[in-house]
């Protein structure tokens, strides 16, 4: 089956911060991502679990968007701005799609 | 004192302390024991909706006078106020920046609603009356302290605050609990003695019930951050966790002689004043000011402050009101 190579970014950033980066992506022309809820983890900033916390400012999202390879450095740098100062990963890795048109 | 002893021990033996005292035990002893998350939120929901319908159906009953408006001022002045003394304390007391303190002050100068809420519940069994509008007060107490947090961070250089944006405003004043908090308030305003024995079954007879639950789970996630930053509770970080609740409790006990509040009025502005926030202002700092340490704000407000005025602060507030007003 025919595939096309594309660039899938995973960003882990905290739950306070998620509608300023997907405002930020979509800026950058990305208008389509997944969110995903972080169970828990551990990092620089320590050992951490979504249960149990009262506060949304401790809990963890996952946002993925997968783009065409020419469209990833506007999208990085629209990200960047908004997660620089915050706990957080970002990771790219290339991937492919079955249906190019839609990203 | 013997009324303060009394007070103590009474509220020391209540199911609802008991329930925070079994969730910290618990989470120290590493029980697997949890509330799920969406049930955690369902009781919060609960509480704040019960507890501002009442607030409401209590003005509709006693009328609303200059008071009211003379108490919102008060507590917005006293919500920005008090995290310029707590940042001199922490200054003075302890050896964090000058980001970390401003962080910290923010969450004592703004308010912990569970904390109003559990003193609430002790005054409606003490029979002792307050002035209904007060959960508007606590609504307008969340925001402020953020405002004078980030003054504070902008004076000293400013270089580490990202300010405050339109966004993050709105974010704050119209976070669900605030939202929900006054509008059950104006629900039980609107309909009135009526309206709460509609929903009376559903309101007040499960209140305590659901608030042991939901001090059950508050207990479990202090134990859990007791555990995870206790490291970071310095024998001065500490005293300040129990001392500026305090100066808190008497600033708010000034403003509510000064107003002319009953008992009760006084006992919650007392609270108010005294407690710390943990849900709206990490959230706010951790938007405008990310290099503050989240360990610290987090540990203080809920695994210090939250603790000491559940179990022992709110008989003292609730004995000294009773004392200053003869009431």
């Amino acid at each position: 089956m025919q595939t096309h190579k594309a660039k899938r970014v995973e960003i882990t950033i905290e739950g306070v911060m998620q509608s300023r980066l997907t405002d930020a992506l979509k800026k950058a022309g990305v208008t389509g991502y997944t969110v995903l809820p972080v169970l828990g983890g551990s990092g620089k900033s320590g050992e951490w679990s979504r249960a149990g916390q009262v506060s949304r400012a401790s809990g963890m999202v996952q946002v993925i968007c997968i783009i065409r390879p020419e469209r990833l450095d506007g999208l990085l740098e629209g990200a960047f701005a908004v997660v620089e100062r915050h706990i957080g990963v970002v990771s790219v890795t290339d991937c492919d799609v079955l249906r190019a048109e839609r990203f | 004192m013997e009324n303060l002893f009394s007070l103590a021990a009474d509220n020391l033996v209540s199911p609802i302390i008991l329930s925070f005292v079994l969730g910290v035990a618990a989470s120290l002893a590493r029980s697997d024991l949890s509330i799920p998350e969406a049930a955690a939120k369902a009781l919060s929901i609960y509480l704040l909706f019960a507890i501002g319908f009442k607030g409401g159906v209590s003005v509709a009953a006693h009328g609303i006078d200059a008071r009211l408006g003379l108490a919102l001022l008060a507590g917005i002045i006293l919500s920005a106020a008090l995290p310029l003394v707590a940042f001199g304390l922490l200054r003075v007391m302890t050896a964090m920046s000058r980001l970390d303190a401003a962080a910290v002050a923010a969450h004592y100068g703004s308010i912990s609603i569970v904390t109003f809420v559990a003193a609430t519940s002790v005054l409606e069994s003490r029979g002792i009356a307050a002035e209904g509008y007060m959960v508007a007060v606590a609504a307008a107490m969340e925001a402020p302290a953020i405002l004078s947090a980030l003054w504070l961070v902008a004076r000293g250089g400013g270089g580490d605050s990202k300010g405050m944006d339109g966004a993050l405003m709105r974010e704050i004043m119209l976070n669900g609990s605030i939202v929900l908090l006054v509008g059950a308030f104006l629900i039980g305003w609107a309909t009135g003695e009526e309206g709460l024995a509609e929903i009376s079954s559903f309101i007040v007879s499960p209140f305590k019930g659901v608030l042991c639950l939901f001090l059950l789970d508050m207990g479990l996630v202090a134990g859990r951050g007791l555990r995870q930053g206790g490291g970071i509770l310095t024998p001065s970080v500490l005293a300040f966790g129990v001392l500026m609740p305090l100066i808190g409790a008497a600033a708010g006990l000034a403003t509510a002689l000064a107003l002319g509040l009953t008992p009760g009025g006084v006992t919650l502005m007392m609270v108010l004043s005294a407690s710390a926030s943990y849900i709206a202002v990490p959230a706010a700092m951790r938007v405008a000011l990310p290099e503050a340490n989240p360990s610290l704000y987090l540990t203080l407000s809920l695994g210090v402050t939250f603790p000491f005025n559940l179990t022992l602060g709110i008989p003292l507030y609730v004995a000294v009101a009773q004392a200053v007003t003869g009431g």
